[in-house]
């Protein structure tokens, strides 16, 4: 049998199995599609933005003003004119509520936003230097941490008398204790993995390897307890309006809300049950995404 | 161990010595000191009343003389009380607080863990969704408003239960409950996760493997494992009735610490607030110290090294 070069034919490459076939995902995207199939968690976002646009722009469509009284409107039950009826001086208390909102939505993201600077800038350098300067700086941490930080706060606000600005200050002063901790905890256990190894073995510097290694590595903890510092403030804030150390009149968060609620509470439930309602339902919110950002952010923690 | 424990003594030591000396400085940075939000007095009152607190005195000295008393446990006189004494207060109103505390304490351990171990073995069938619910529901309602809607519905619209004071059993029952509303629901939570992990342990399947009954495994192996990290909460656990019994305490008019607490702070009652802050800090220090020292004598694998871990 004589083989000719017409026996043959070349086979034309399949190129299938080459190349993906889903596109790559990075860790933000993966974590984002992990997130929106936890219903929970996706309900807390939703309730979430609702009520920062209700906060944002409610107010701005309503024509009385939180502080506008109307003594012959006092304490008026829930009607169609005054969807969460009045309080004792005829504040529609709907529109207190909402101005509530972004009192008591600000000083949580603004505590949280600080806790954020204080705590990442303060664990992160104990962690990423080690040694020493960690011990020192973590014992402060510790004895810091060893005082309920609520007693913190009431001594500041006592010392600064309260108002909005002395809120903040207290807050930021006294809640960045856990941040720090979990961000020096994660930056010891990123330094020692093998990626930053190889970097440092193929001389990637000091500085390269804290931004593109280990702090990107630190967001997902971070981002879950900043999330959790949310409700935690808003927590505070009410607490401290209860004790009569919040806001100032005839501003109103939510816990002064609930504060003079608790007043009429014999009277005139309703005037507590809104306010209350509001803060339960934003800590829950907060609550359900902060627990399902955690798990779509850190699959290994997944219970 | 002597020499840990002696390392752990030392430290609460100087943690309080710190917390005492940071609070002393932060009362006495207050501008204008204690008596000058009273009615226009005149000087010579004034005088006399500064005179009468030592509060012309310089600071240091001031300091030095707190601290000398504070070692023979004496916090000084109360500002706005005419002749009762800081330690007076505690002595009459702490005792109530802690019968309050212990209430909610004991309360959260007795539905908590059960509650707990149910939702564990029970993982995503309807009565561990149900007992989850309810614990988010228990961290995410604040106490006050927790204890607002219990007076309203069992105090005045049932009338089954006092709505105030405190002289007797049927007068603790609503404000204990309200109290351990948050500690009962991060117990149950705390004792769920950890009896899953340890219900994944190889000694489990060990156990069952060689044919043990069911309850002994459950009690046995998993909850008495599956209880020691539920032991470290009880110092936040402690922080957090201590705080929730300001507000408690005041809405339930009972005559507690913390609601003296709220009122000199109200009141601006600096010595007090300044005693009663120490005081708390001395509960929680001791109780963080007595936590640390038991625990490794619960979990054997956790190594005294002196060193204390993050």
């Amino acid at each position: 049998m004589q083989l000719t070069k017409d026996s043959f034919l070349p086979v034309t490459r399949v190129n299938a199995e080459q190349g993906t076939s889903r596109p790559s995902l990075t860790y933000w995207q993966d974590a984002w599609q992990r997130l929106k199939r936890n219903k929970v968690a996706m309900l807390g976002l939703y309730i979430i933005i609702l009520l920062i646009l209700a906060a944002v722009f409610g107010p701005l469509f309503s024509g009385t003003s939180y502080s506008d009284q109307d003594l012959l409107q006092a304490n008026q039950p829930p009607s169609g004119e005054h969807w969460f009826g009045t309080d004792n001086l005829g504040r529609d208390l709907f529109i207190r509520v909402l101005y509530g909102a972004r009192i008591s939505l600000a000083i949580g993201i603004v505590a949280s936003l600080l806790n954020f600077t204080v705590g990442v800038v303060y664990g992160g350098i104990a962690g990423f230097i080690g040694g020493k300067t960690d011990r020192i700086m973590m014992n402060i941490v510790d004895i810091l941490y060893s005082v309920p930080v609520l007693l913190y706060v009431i001594l500041l606000m006592v010392v600064l008398k309260p108002g909005l600005t002395n809120i903040f200050i207290a807050l930021g002063i006294a809640y960045w204790l856990q941040m720090a901790r979990i961000v020096r905890g994660q930056m010891l256990v990123i330094k020692e993995q093998e990626y930053v190894l190889a970097a440092r073995t193929i001389g990637a510097g000091k500085w390269r390897i804290l931004l593109r290694h280990l702090i990107p590595n630190c967001m997902g903890a971070i981002i879950v307890t900043m999330t959790l510092a949310i409700p935690d403030a808003i927590f505070t804030e009410a607490f401290l309006s209860f004790i009569g150390l919040g806001v100032s009149a005839p501003m109103a968060s939510w816990g002064v809300l609930a504060s003079e609620g608790t007043n009429s509470l014999r009277s005139y439930p309703f005037q507590l049950l809104f306010p209350a309602l509001a803060i339960s339902i934003t800590m829950l919110a907060f609550n359900f995404l902060g627990d399902g950002l955690r798990d779509a952010l850190d699959p290994r923690m997944r219970r | 161990m002597l020499s840990y424990t002696l390392k752990r003594i030392l430290n609460a030591v100087v943690v309080l010595w710190l917390v005492i000396t940071i609070t002393f400085l932060l009362m006495h940075a207050i501008p204008g000191g204690p008596f000058t939000t009273e009615k226009n007095l005149p000087p010579a009152v004034m005088k006399n009343i500064e005179a009468r607190y030592k509060l012309n005195d310089p600071l240091w000295k001031q300091y030095t003389d707190y601290m000398v008393n504070l070692t023979k446990f004496d916090l000084g006189p109360s500002f706005k009380y005419q002749g009762r004494t800081v330690n007076d207060i505690i002595g009459e109103s702490f005792p109530v607080s802690f019968h309050l505390g212990m209430n909610s304490i004991l309360f959260s351990i007795i539905i908590g863990v059960p509650a707990g171990v149910i939702s564990a073995l029970k993982r995503n069938k309807w009565q561990d969704r149900l007992i989850m619910f309810l614990t988010t529901l228990g961290v995410a309602v604040p106490s006050f408003v927790l204890a607002s809607a219990f007076i309203h519905v069992f105090a005045i619209k049932l009338a089954l239960l006092p709505a105030a004071m405190w002289n007797g059993f049927e007068y603790q029952i609503l404000p204990s409950i309200a109290l351990a509303g948050m500690p009962t629901s991060f117990i149950a939570r705390l004792t769920r996760s950890s009896m899953l992990d340890v219900l994944g342990q190889d000694y489990i399947k060990t156990a069952k493997a060689k044919g043990l009954a069911n309850y002994v495994i459950m009690y046995r192996h998993a909850l008495k494992n599956a209880l020691i990290p539920v032991v470290t909460y009880i110092g936040p656990m402690a922080a957090g009735i201590l705080t929730g019994s300001f507000v408690i305490e005041t809405l339930f008019a009972i005559p507690g610490l913390g609601r003296h607490f709220v009122t000199s702070i109200y009141n601006r009652d600096y010595t007090v607030i300044l005693g009663v802050t120490i005081f708390y800090s001395f509960l929680i220090v001791a109780l963080n110290m007595v936590v640390d020292l038991i625990y490794p004598l619960l979990d054997p694998r956790i190594k005294l090294g002196g060193k204390k871990e993050g």
